[in-house]
């Protein structure tokens, strides 16, 4: 039986219960055949949580063989593999799938009032194919030759046949053209379901900014990942077909001469690629920076300053990166150098606003040093650290010198850093209570916290020091008498102090399993709709909804007298019916305090 | 539908302005080409929802006049609305299927066939068109809940 959602308004409380019970397959066949985006999230979270440990250990191989000169832990074939499959895996199986896969998922539909995904079998399918296509990416260590070896990038002609023989790389391809597809999908599952499925009184400018950032990120989804897969399909085509788009070799007459109606561009590859890469950057960027922007209002109890600046400007972040991508590409010389560094540098205007709204949001607050407001700090220091660095290297007489240096790889690990782990694991011990209903060991997550924070400056740090004294990326060894060693050496000890911390993280999951402590419905006092709901939620999340009279509906259900500042709507007044929005229905919460909901109220019937 | 309409349609016109100073300062085809593309998929549904915000609010320059169609905004897009103002169906949400893992099983051994040999890609669409037929079928009928 199809089941249909039909909100009435009720009087009594009874009924729902078990209108809302689950009817599916339990245990195992829950999980394969479940179309809950509640259930999905889950197990994107999951297997992206198990990919970034896995991608971890990859890491610390590549460290390990880096600690001393001439290193010999790896050989040199193993170490392009590692670094390889570790960026690969991190950037397009970890970061992103697990923001606008796991986190979105799951919590969007809470945050608007939603019942479910707007396409819950596309939604599904989205899960199974980047779990296909994960899968795919780690099998080709077991194939012949090896995984691929050419640098998450893929830059031809180096991933042509002629100098990357051999299965893995077809499996690499093949892998992303699934994954891709994937975000695809749910890219346009989220924005779906964002413009359709909001809760009554939901305007699009009471969304809580997460769902904000997860609407722009679905749309530089679809801008960016079609032309990631079609680049793939083309250089798979150049590889077995015998296209010539992007191949540089066999193109030169009997006589020696280049023909170059039969030679491709290797550069082509390099402009679709990074149209796609540079907007995957900020794909990995914006939903963390929604995350964090839930965070620090409720642990500063102060609602987010500057709402539509930070809207505004997730939007100018979003609509800028999609016009900087040949910054990566100063040195090939023949990109247009002053519009793509004005654009890269245009950038930092908008991320300066979201930075001066979060230090507005604690300015003055209650500040709540929880787990999740710790990480959430760090990931402020991590990005700036990374966005600076990024203005210098916008700057193409900058570029030119260290291009292709460590001092690169530093930049772009603060920013990931910053925001996929800091954020993102921000988000996990901020919502893990919602999700689970029990509460994570705060003490065992501020271990967590600074070991993670200690070990990122030690592990980074050095690089940017590695970088200006010319080490090379992608290297597997280096000559004694540089002055590298020890910095390397620093860089080593740091990504141990990292690998140690998400030990703890995982202590703290099984103290969590084995001693759960409830959390109740809103452990953190928090503002918006989803802490309104149980926790977990039930199927198709709420049984009834509060009036939704601002950005933080739940806040004000549970505050009916809290006085409510406003920064930038200048509409004066507490929103549940003192102030001019209260004008007309009269339809105001009543019966705050004694656990009964609002007068008005959803009630599903199936 | 009027926020989501100008901000899609913002999208576009963004994109456009970008296309058109960089192909003048450039002259390159084919960052200009998907910059191109960015400003249709801004253009393209942004206009669809303009369409039918004008078409809800009932304009009169839409359907030769004919405003039977007018529902007013929707609950979701006004300040005022309760939780009552949506009441009725919101939408219908299929039940637990085995079909997207199917699909999906499917679509990866057709994408090895690519790498291994062509014989797997008969299996993998014959995986495929059974999940087609099963989640069609089920979508028609109903699934099992």
């Amino acid at each position: 039986m199809t089941d249909v959602i039909v909100p009435q308004i009720a009087g009594g409380e009874p009924a729902y219960a078990a209108a809302h019970e689950e009817h599916g397959p339990t245990g195992l066949m829950k999980w394969i055949t479940t179309t809950d985006h509640k259930v999905i999230g889950l197990s994107y979270m999951i297997t992206s949580i198990v990919l970034f440990y896995i991608a971890g250990l990859l890491a610390l191989g590549i460290r390990v063989q880096l600690t001393t000169p001439h290193g010999t832990f790896i050989s040199f074939q193993q170490y392009n593999e590692l670094f390889t499959m570790h960026g690969s895996i991190m950037l397009y199986l970890f970061a992103g799938p697990f923001a606008f896969g796991g986190l979105a998922n799951y919590i969007v539909p809470l945050q608007i009032g939603a019942p479910d995904m707007a396409f819950p079998r596309l939604n599904a399918l989205s899960y199974w194919l980047y779990l296909g296509g994960s899968i795919m990416m780690l099998l080709t260590f077991g194939v012949a030759g090896g995984a691929a070896d050419f640098g998450w990038v893929a830059y031809a002609p180096l991933s042509t046949t002629t100098y990357t023989p051999g299965v893995g790389a077809d499996m690499w391809i093949m892998a992303l053209v699934l994954t891709g597809f994937s975000a695809i999908f749910t890219g346009v599952n989220l924005i779906t379901t964002i413009f359709y499925l909001r809760a009554p009184g939901m305007t699009m400018f009471r969304m809580p900014i997460f769902t904000w950032n997860m609407l722009v990120t679905g749309i530089l989804i679809l801008i960016a990942f079609p032309v990631l897969t079609a680049a793939l399909v083309m250089l798979f085509a150049d590889r077995h077909f015998g296209a010539k788009i992007y191949a540089v070799t066999g193109c030169h007459t009997v006589a020696g001469a280049v023909d170059v109606h039969a030679c491709g561009s290797a550069v082509l590859w390099q402009n679709l690629f990074w149209f796609f890469g540079h907007p995957e950057v900020y794909i990995l960027a914006l939903p963390f920076f929604g995350i964090v922007t839930e965070i620090f209002p409720v642990f500063s109890r102060k609602p987010v300053f500057g709402y539509k600046g930070m809207v505004f400007a997730t939007m100018a972040i979003a609509a800028l990166s999609t016009g900087v991508w040949a910054h990566h590409m100063f040195t090939t010389g023949t990109v247009l150098l002053p519009f793509f560094s004005l654009m890269s540098l245009l950038i930092a205007v908008p991320t300066g606003i979201k930075f001066f709204n979060w230090i507005g949001t604690m300015w003055r607050g209650q500040l709540v040093y929880t787990t999740a407001m710790l990480m959430s700090i760090g990931f402020l220091f991590a990005f700036l650290m990374g966005g600076v660095t990024g203005v210098m290297l916008a700057s193409p007489p900058i570029d030119f010198f260290v291009h292709t240096t460590y001092f690169v790889v530093a930049h772009f690990h603060q920013v990931l850093f910053g925001t996929a782990v800091f954020a993102g694991f921000a988000g996990v011990y901020y919502w893990y209570p919602k999700m689970f209903g029990r509460m994570l060991n705060e003490r065992l997550g501020k271990l967590h916290f600074w070991l993670l924070f200690a070990g990122f400056w030690v592990t980074f740090i050095p690089m940017y020091v590695l970088g200006l004294s010319g080490m090379p990326r992608r290297v597997a060894s280096y000559p004694t008498g540089l002055g590298w060693h020890v910095w390397n050496d620093v860089s080593t000890v740091g990504s141990f102090m990292i690998a140690v911390s998400f030990l703890v993280l995982l202590v703290n999951f099984w103290v969590s399993w084995r001693y759960p402590v409830p959390a109740g419905d809103n452990p953190w006092d928090a503002h918006t709709l989803e802490w309104f709901t149980t926790s977990p939620p039930p199927h198709h999340n709420y049984t009834h909804l509060p009036l939704i009279r601002s950005e933080r509906p739940t806040w004000d259900y549970n505050h009916p007298d809290a006085p409510t500042i406003r920064y930038d709507h200048g509409r004066g007044g507490h929103p549940n019916g003192h102030g001019p929005y209260s004008g007309g229905n009269g339809a105001g919460p009543s019966g705050h305090g004694d656990g009964a909901p609002g007068a008005a109220e959803q009630v599903p019937a199936t | 539908m009027k926020i989501e309409s100008r901000f899609l349609i913002g999208i576009g016109v963004f994109f456009g302005i970008i296309a058109i100073s960089y192909w003048f300062t450039s002259y390159e085809d084919g960052g200009t080409l998907m910059l191109v593309g960015a400003t249709t998929l801004g253009l393209v549904p942004g206009a669809y929802y303009f369409f039918w915000h004008r078409r809800f609010q009932g304009s009169k320059y839409f359907f030769w006049g004919r405003t039977d169609r007018a529902v007013g905004t929707r609950p979701e897009d006004r300040d005022d609305a309760t939780i009552a103002d949506g009441a009725g169906v919101v939408s219908s949400f299929p039940g637990s299927s085995i079909w997207p893992i199917t699909l999906a099983a499917g679509a990866f051994v057709l994408l090895l066939a690519f790498v291994f040999g062509t014989w797997l890609a008969l299996v993998g669409v014959s995986v495929i068109l059974i999940a087609l037929i099963g989640v069609t079928a089920e979508s028609r009928r109903g699934g099992r809940y």
